[in-house]
């Protein structure tokens, strides 16, 4: 039976009427027209589809709705801590050029975010261990790897100053 | 030597990425369009109507635009890939029009209103896209001025242009803009074979690091692919394939209730469930009770089965070129032969996500939207296969995730159609991951024997190539005719243009008797499986380069030589010697015959291979660590010398280059498509792997040959795969002694060779 379900998105509240095991991925996509997180392979496997849920980076496609209701959910497009700016990662990955067909880039911009978050002093293999779950396809992991260094440096350098 | 990145007239990377930055926060994202999916409604086109049966490449205004604000429109023939194609179109015309870069938008793949230049393939995006443009904008500019000139009552040739501005040379308060020259209103001139070019000496955009227009919009999610569009009314379909190899419909059960069925549609093996709702069509498709029939086995017991096969079957069609003095002759003279056998599997497209597509059959006419590399032959295969002429159907490009050559994503665009068709809404297919990694079509497997033969005094004088495997033509250049389409073979009664193409290397190494040998093997057989072939990414160009370069290391071996000295010693073309040259020089490269001296657990190694291909040139040394207790290795660093003419963006170069070299080298380390004798058991990421981060390099380095100006711009989005297996396999050599000449070039196929 379907229910409501309510929480936040990107800071605004959110309602929807669905099968409470759907996954939240198509809640986003087709209901709430949140089109940033990406179908990749509807199984976990690869990242694509990428949000936070209370902060914590999880698999919206692996993920039923409805344990979204009343937590809050932060998709690509509300990572920015302000309309108009960009988090350090985002900027970071145009700095360094990272992305190919960038299918892929909300996941690693999302996991790498919550990553740094967590572990504000990573090391290159801290970050390609904690970014191994994820794939692109293309092969841009040289410049993504580039971009990700190139933010934990600049949010240590922040958090210092 | 040109080293890579290069800035003139004190413009910096700095200042451009300043720029890139500025246009996030605005969202404005000239250059590219990106917003399909924002596009209201009533601005869709709609099936039904009539477009034209080509768009004329010789009128001007087919590629060029002018907007009253001056604004600047240009199309194009071909699409983006991902490698940052459409900023360095920005950037041509830019350049050859005098505007600011922010004024350009590129619009493609839209068989209604851009030239039919078959689409994206052959890494032939700059070099046929690139100069049509420069063409355009050459002869708009020439136009603007003869206009410019009438109205400003100044000879054309003492007139200048800045920003979109014409003004006198002499008088700059004589100006006029091209938008109100022009602005909104047609040039009415044709384009002739050689207009005036800009000097490239005035070069101001061409060739600079210019940010990439796309990444900005990708970054924060704003970037609209073929998935992420949607249309009113629109419905949810996914698609049921047979479970083994050849299967056929026996019965389709439709008593059971599933949420959301809208129709279930069956044309012959084709079979699909149409629903309201996304995930209803997945849970549909799940449930739906279909009984197939249980055909014979149409595959093989694994890779040895079909590499005996590939080696023993009588050939369809066996091909020769580039032969000379006599082979067999020479082998018999030789003091020695030396002999191996090399073989490369199937691989998979594996885009980031399955294919997308929507379509809308209504009315006697049809719209699709797909993310395919070529569609405008992708008209005519729809216009087939619904059975319309081709003036009422229209197909338009919008990004796909990820491409690499034929991939799934034109078979997904004849489904939607096929069950649009049918259902006379518009409808949604999204492929799931199997659809995707099961049945895309996949590049073919090739076999080899490579002979040659050594003098007494240790030089070879004769070189024997064969090449024993599956077409990766079946769709030549694009897919043209229904049967070219799964949807067209499964529901059957559509013929498929078949072809068969053979696979040469291209180095230019001047042995005296050289034969070069393809055969074809009979590849049809596996036409509507998951194993049917077309391009992967430079098709057949990694399989063939790690027989001949593989083949070339164990000569230099054989002959008593270092590898780069054999390559420099036989090489008769010169630039590929540079090539060689120089990346040995950038690597660092240290001569010496046979295996690196090992001492310890970790080995490590380094291994050449280069390759030419449609005249660019690529030559890489991959550098090795290695675990000779486990057989688990790394690729510590690539170095790779690139020679591709002048370079449009070198920034877009380096990342496509990077790009090419991992994902080459997780097809060279990990891929190969799994199967039994039934069906491909390769249907997502843990059953078909690819390169994970933990893997990657510590470093690129890269030296960029033959940038200048004048030597004309060549291909880049392929060459660089090409000699990647081959040099990783020759690292591995070094570093081990151990020989591997089975692609995938895994640790355990490596511990095996550790222990024998």
């Amino acid at each position: 039976m379907p229910q409501v379900i309510e929480f936040t998105l990107n800071g605004e509240r959110a309602r929807v009427e669905a099968e409470p095991n759907t996954p939240l991925l198509y809640v986003l996509r087709n209901d709430l027209g949140s089109l940033a997180p990406k179908f990749g392979c509807g199984l976990g496997q690869c990242g694509a589809c990428t949000v936070h849920l209370d902060g914590t980076a999880i698999r919206s496609c692996a993920t039923p709705v409805s344990s979204a209701a009343n937590a809050k959910v932060t998709t690509l497009q509300g990572l920015a801590p302000m309309p108009g700016t960009l988090h350090a990662v985002q900027q970071a990955f145009i700095d360094e050029q990272a992305a190919q067909c960038g299918y892929c880039i909300n996941g690693w911009i999302m996991t790498a975010a919550a990553l740094l978050e967590s572990n504000p002093r990573a090391t290159d293999e801290d970050i390609r261990k904690g970014l191994s779950g994820l794939k692109c396809r293309c092969g841009t992991h040289m410049s993504i790897l580039r971009a990700v260094k190139l933010a934990a440096g600049r949010m240590a350098a922040e958090r210092k100053a | 030597m040109d080293e890579f990145v290069t800035t003139q007239r004190g413009t910096t990377r700095r200042d451009f990425l300043k720029a890139g930055g500025a246009l996030v926060v605005s969202f404005s994202v000239p250059g590219c369009a990106v917003d399909g999916a924002a596009r209201s409604a009533a601005a869709l086109p709609v099936a039904g109507a009539a477009w034209p049966a080509t768009v004329d490449g010789n009128a001007l205004d087919s590629w060029l635009r002018i907007g009253a604000d001056g604004s600047v429109t240009a199309s194009v023939g071909k699409i983006e890939a991902g490698m940052g194609i459409s900023t360095a179109f920005t950037q041509v015309v830019a350049e050859e029009l005098d505007v600011p870069i922010g004024r350009v938008t590129i619009v493609m793949g839209d068989t209604a209103t851009t030239v039919d230049q078959r689409g994206t393939g052959g890494s032939n995006g700059i070099m046929d896209g690139g100069s049509a443009l420069r063409r355009a904008a050459a002869e708009g500019r020439a136009a603007l001025l003869s206009l410019a000139s009438a109205r400003l009552g100044v000879p054309a040739a003492e007139l200048r242009v800045r920003d979109g501005v014409v003004y006198a040379a002499n008088d700059e308060s004589k100006r006029v803009s091209y938008g109100e020259l022009i602005g909104g209103r047609t040039f009415d001139v044709r384009v002739s074979d050689k207009p005036k070019f800009k000097d490239a000496r005035d070069y101001r955009v061409m060739g600079q690091p210019v940010p990439r227009l796309d990444i900005p919009p990708k970054v924060v999610g704003e970037y609209r692919y073929i998935g992420d569009f949607s249309m009113p009314g629109m419905l949810h379909a996914r698609v049921v394939r047979p479970p083994e190899a050849g299967a056929s419909v026996v019965s389709i059960d439709e008593s059971a209730k599933l949420p959301g069925l809208v129709r279930v549609v069956r044309r012959g093996n084709f079979v699909a469930v149409v629903c309201e709702r996304e995930e209803q069509a997945i849970e549909a498709a799940s449930k739906l009770r279909v009984e197939w029939s249980k055909p014979a086995p149409m595959f093989w017991t694994g890779y040895d089965g079909l590499y005996e096969l590939l080696r023993t079957e009588k050939p369809r069609v066996t091909k020769e070129e580039g032969g000379r003095g006599d082979v067999e002759a020479a082998l018999k003279m030789g003091a020695r032969v030396v002999e191996a056998r090399y073989e490369y599997p199937f691989q998979s497209h594996a885009s980031m996500g399955p294919a997308c597509a929507v379509a809308d059959v209504r009315d006697g006419g049809a719209v699709v939207w797909f993310g395919g590399q070529k569609p405008y032959p992708m008209r005519h295969a729809l216009a087939d296969l619904l059975k319309l002429p081709a003036e009422k159907v229209r197909v338009v490009w919008m990004p796909g995730p990820g491409s690499y050559g034929m991939n799934d994503a034109d078979d997904c665009a004849a489904d939607a159609a096929l069950i649009a068709q049918a259902v006379g809404r518009p409808v949604r297919v999204q492929y799931m991951r199997a659809d995707g990694t099961g049945w895309d079509p996949k590049g073919p497997p090739v076999t080899f024997r490579m002979r040659a033969g050594v003098s007494s005094d240790n030089s070879v004088f004769a070189w024997d190539y064969e090449a024993r495997g599956f077409s990766g033509r079946v769709r030549n250049n694009g897919t043209e005719q229904a049967g070219d389409t799964l949807a067209g073979q499964l529901a059957g009664g559509f013929k498929a243009k078949n072809s068969d193409w053979p696979q040469f290397p291209a180095e230019s190494y001047g042995f005296p008797n050289v034969r070069k040998v393809s055969h074809t093997i009979d590849w049809n057989r596996s036409m509507p499986t998951g194993l049917r072939t077309a391009h992967l990414r430079d098709p057949d160009g990694m399989s063939t380069c790690f027989a001949s370069e593989s083949f070339a290391d164990e000569l230099a071996y054989a002959t008593k030589m270092d590898p780069v000295e054999f390559r420099l010693r036989y090489i008769t073309d010169a630039r590929e010697a540079a090539a060689v040259k120089a990346v040995a020089g950038k690597a660092g490269w240290e001569k010496r015959v046979g295996p690196n001296p090992r001492s310890g657990r970790i080995a490590t190694g380094r291994g050449i291979a280069y390759a030419p291909r449609n005249r660019s040139v690529v030559a890489i040394v991959a550098s090795v660590e290695v675990d000779l207790q486990t057989g688990q290795y790394r690729v510590t660093r690539f170095t790779c010398a690139h020679d591709c003419g002048f370079v449009v963006n070198p920034s877009n170069l380096r990342g496509t280059i990077e790009a090419n070299l991992i994902q080459a080298m997780s097809r060279a380390r990990h891929e190969a498509v799994r199967f039994d004798e039934k069906r491909v058991l390769s249907v997502d990421w843990i059953t078909y792997p690819i390169v994970d981060m933990t893997e990657v390099p510590d470093a690129i380095d890269l030296v960029i040959l033959n940038n200048r100006p004048e030597a004309r711009s060549l291909g880049a989005g392929e060459p660089a795969s090409r000699p990647v297996a081959a040099a990783i396999a020759n690292a591995l050599f070094d570093a081990t002694g151990v020989r591997l000449r089975r692609c995938p070039l895994t640790p355990e196929s490596l511990l095996a060779g550790l222990k024998a």
